[in-house]
């Protein structure tokens, strides 16, 4: 019997782009070597966690899918080293349920719960808090691999052929990841301490973000329709008070595409100013759960149908620091300029702290992070034209959140993009890296 | 406040989807767990994960439950392992091909045994144990399939009617047994491994999480009959309403 026996539509978070084809549902590890020796799997098959990549970076249209999240157990957890060792689909959202109420949690959360642990190395994500603790992938001790020509194996930070460097942040391109083996950190409290304040210029937020470098966290929402305002937010564990996992509510729900006009110049200015004045009200520090600072949009269930049936766009670009405060007010510019807006840009830094993938994101610097409802060409002109200020300020984009880059400036972005060729898996392929590979 | 006293848990098919999920729901409340299902290495993945989520003892044991000719010294001998059985939840089954059933006698015989004549035997079983004890609860997972048959999947029907009327009177005995008590359980469709080849993007389908919820739930309260999600007891109502002469021209 082939595991491939069902047809199934997969898509990706910006609903921009989906897949419809043989989607294969593993439940044990010994279901994963059978993956690859099925008579009747496509030439090239990919992973796929729960779809909240934004693009095509975890889409494989022509070839076959792989469904992770039936492999979501824990292999070891250790409370005493502070060592999780889990099945690659086991999601964020899974593993900090079980983690918080012994006091232990992840050391980087990206902004939603619902990504698995294989999504999180594939993508090397990163937090709020890059500049202490770096990225997810410089916590992951070991991975489990299975590879269509070397079957199952375990890579670590020393391996010698540098398949580890490969595997975090490569896209799931090195082989079907099993399992993840990653170090923790221990809080006295789930709750954190956060604060909130208002800025009125760029510089500000510089100023503050150097001012509050001791916060755990720290990250600033900005007004994309008035350059220069923003809300900075940091915060800190709480030394003590209870460790509570998320509640496990049900969270609201978009029931159905809006009509994407709703969203237009108008609505944008007023969304930001109101976000702005409600956040200006508020004076001093609060307490408050991680799952509200860490994961705000997890609060509305399938957000990205505000957005219309056409989808979005994410745009996520980090730029060095030098030029980096120029770059992004021009990026700013030509934004407001072109009419477009988004509803949630974010800034955060990156530190100098090493990156642990061949292709990580995070290098030192700042980074952006924006979302256009998808208008077709004139998004992608818009977004072309930001391509151009991030290159020319040394910048590069963040691969999980794109799906329209050129090949040119992709590979202009990760000169090492050959090396994660040379270690990919020859059975496993993504729409994402058929196109920024191209000649 | 005390804590009620830590559950002791037998699950019977515990590589199903629907069971696993049971199974975490069990663990997370510190209960004793043993598992019971064909392959040993799954299983003993399956409780590295049960005790990781904190369930107080996790005993894996490989068996063909289809074929065991003893099940009442199973239940005594995995009641030792773990200091005794408050809760037999019987899990396993097997959808099979209704086609083939209709001219493979061995298919039709196989289907039949394991859904009907194997778990009919594990309920009996544990039924004279909880009698005696005069206390534990017995889940069966039937189906809406044993509800009206339909020419779809008749066979597998009729061994999860049988099954059906077994715990209905099951229920009636224990009823006079101190706290003991049967329940069934009547999944709708639910979307797992066993309805791995079918079409599952219509709204009735439900996930093995929602399924294991209720069954947990029915674990401590609630009447012998529990259709899972609930919405399922109005449509097979109407199922089971619905005159021969338009059932007939049906494709269910």
């Amino acid at each position: 019997m082939t595991a491939f026996a069902r047809t199934e539509r997969l898509g990706s978070w910006g609903r921009t782009a989906s897949f419809e084809g043989a989607v294969a549902r593993p439940r044990f590890a010994g279901d994963l070597p059978a993956v690859f020796s099925d008579p009747e799997r496509p030439t090239t098959i990919l992973a796929h966690g729960l779809g909240r990549s934004y693009g095509d970076s975890c889409l494989n249209p022509g070839g076959g899918m792989v469904s992770m999240r039936g492999l979501d157990r824990i292999l070891q957890l250790d409370p005493a080293a502070r060592v999780l060792r889990a099945q690659a689909g086991m999601t964020i959202e899974e593993a900090l349920s079980i983690l918080t109420p012994k006091g232990l949690f992840l050391p980087v959360l990206p902004g939603t719960r619902y990504v698995t642990l294989g999504g999180a190395v594939a993508n090397d994500v990163h937090g709020k808090n890059h500049t202490t603790h770096g990225s997810f992938g410089r916590w992951v001790r070991r991975i489990g691999l299975v590879r269509s020509d070397r079957g199952a194996m375990q890579v670590s930070p020393d391996d010698p052929d540098g398949l580890f460097a490969a595997t975090v942040g490569g896209m799931g391109l090195t082989g079907l990841i099993a399992w993840v083996e990653i170090a923790l950190t221990q809080v006295q409290s789930t709750d954190l301490i956060v604060e909130d304040v208002a800025f009125d210029t760029f510089d500000e937020y510089y100023e503050l973000m150097v001012n509050h470098g001791d916060s755990d966290y720290r990250v600033a929402w900005i007004d994309c329709t008035r350059p220069g305002y923003g809300i900075f937010t940091h915060a800190r564990h709480a030394p003590i008070g209870e460790t509570q996992p998320h509640p496990r509510t049900k969270a609201f729900a978009v029931p159905f595409d809006m009509p994407g006009f709703l969203l237009n110049g108008a609505t944008l200015a007023l969304f930001n100013r109101a976000y702005r004045g409600l956040k200006r009200r508020r004076h001093g520090p609060r307490r408050a759960h991680y799952s509200t600072f860490h994961f705000p949009l997890d609060g509305v269930r399938d957000w990205n149908r505000l957005y219309g049936e056409r989808g979005f766009r994410q745009y996520q670009c980090v730029i060095p620091d030098a030029g980096g405060r120029e770059a992004i007010w021009e990026m700013l510019r030509v934004i407001s300029k072109a009419g477009d807006g988004s509803f949630l840009a974010v800034v955060k830094q990156f530190g100098r702290l090493p990156q642990p993938g061949l292709m990580s994101f995070p290098r030192e610097g700042v980074t952006l992070a924006l979302d256009f409802r998808n208008r077709g060409q004139r998004t992608l002109d818009l977004l072309h034209t930001l391509d151009e200020i991030v290159l020319s300020a040394g910048g590069r984009l963040y691969p999980a959140k794109d799906g329209r880059v050129s090949a040119n400036h992709f590979q202009y972005m990760y000169p090492n993009w050959r090396e994660l060729e040379a270690r990919r898996d020859p059975a496993i392929q993504s729409s994402f890296w058929k196109r920024v590979t191209r000649a | 406040m005390t804590a009620p006293p830590a559950r002791r848990v037998v699950i019977l098919g515990a590589q199903s989807a629907i069971a696993e999920a049971c199974a975490r729901r069990f663990a997370a409340e510190s209960a004793s767990l043993v598992i019971v299902g064909r392959d040993l290495g799954r299983l003993n993945e399956i409780a590295n994960d049960l005790a990781a989520r904190g369930a107080a003892q996790v005993h894996a044991a490989a068996l063909d439950l289809a074929a065991e000719q003893r099940p009442a010294e199973r239940f005594l001998e995995w009641g030792h392992r773990i200091g005794g059985v408050t809760h037999v939840l019987i899990a396993f089954g097997t959808l099979g091909d209704q086609t083939r059933m209709e001219s493979d006698v061995d298919a039709a015989r196989l289907a039949l045994e394991t859904n009907f004549t194997a778990a009919a035997l594990w309920a009996l079983a544990a039924a004279d144990l909880f009698e005696r004890q005069r206390s534990g609860v017995l889940v069966a997972i039937g189906s809406v399939a044993g509800d009206r048959g339909r020419r779809s999947n008749y066979v597998y029907g009729a061994a999860k009617a049988g099954l059906g009327v077994l715990m209905q009177g099951i229920a009636h005995r224990l009823h006079h047994a101190g706290d003991a008590r049967a329940v069934l359980i009547k999944p709708g469709l639910v979307e797992t491994p066993m309805t791995g080849h079918m079409d599952v993007s219509g709204r009735l389908w439900a996930r093995p999480e929602e399924i294991a919820a209720i069954i947990h739930r029915a674990g401590a309260k609630g009447g012998p009959v529990v259709y899972a999600p609930a919405r399922w007891r109005w449509i097979m109502l109407a199922i089971r309403a619905l005159p021969a002469f338009v059932m007939h021209h049906t494709r269910l």
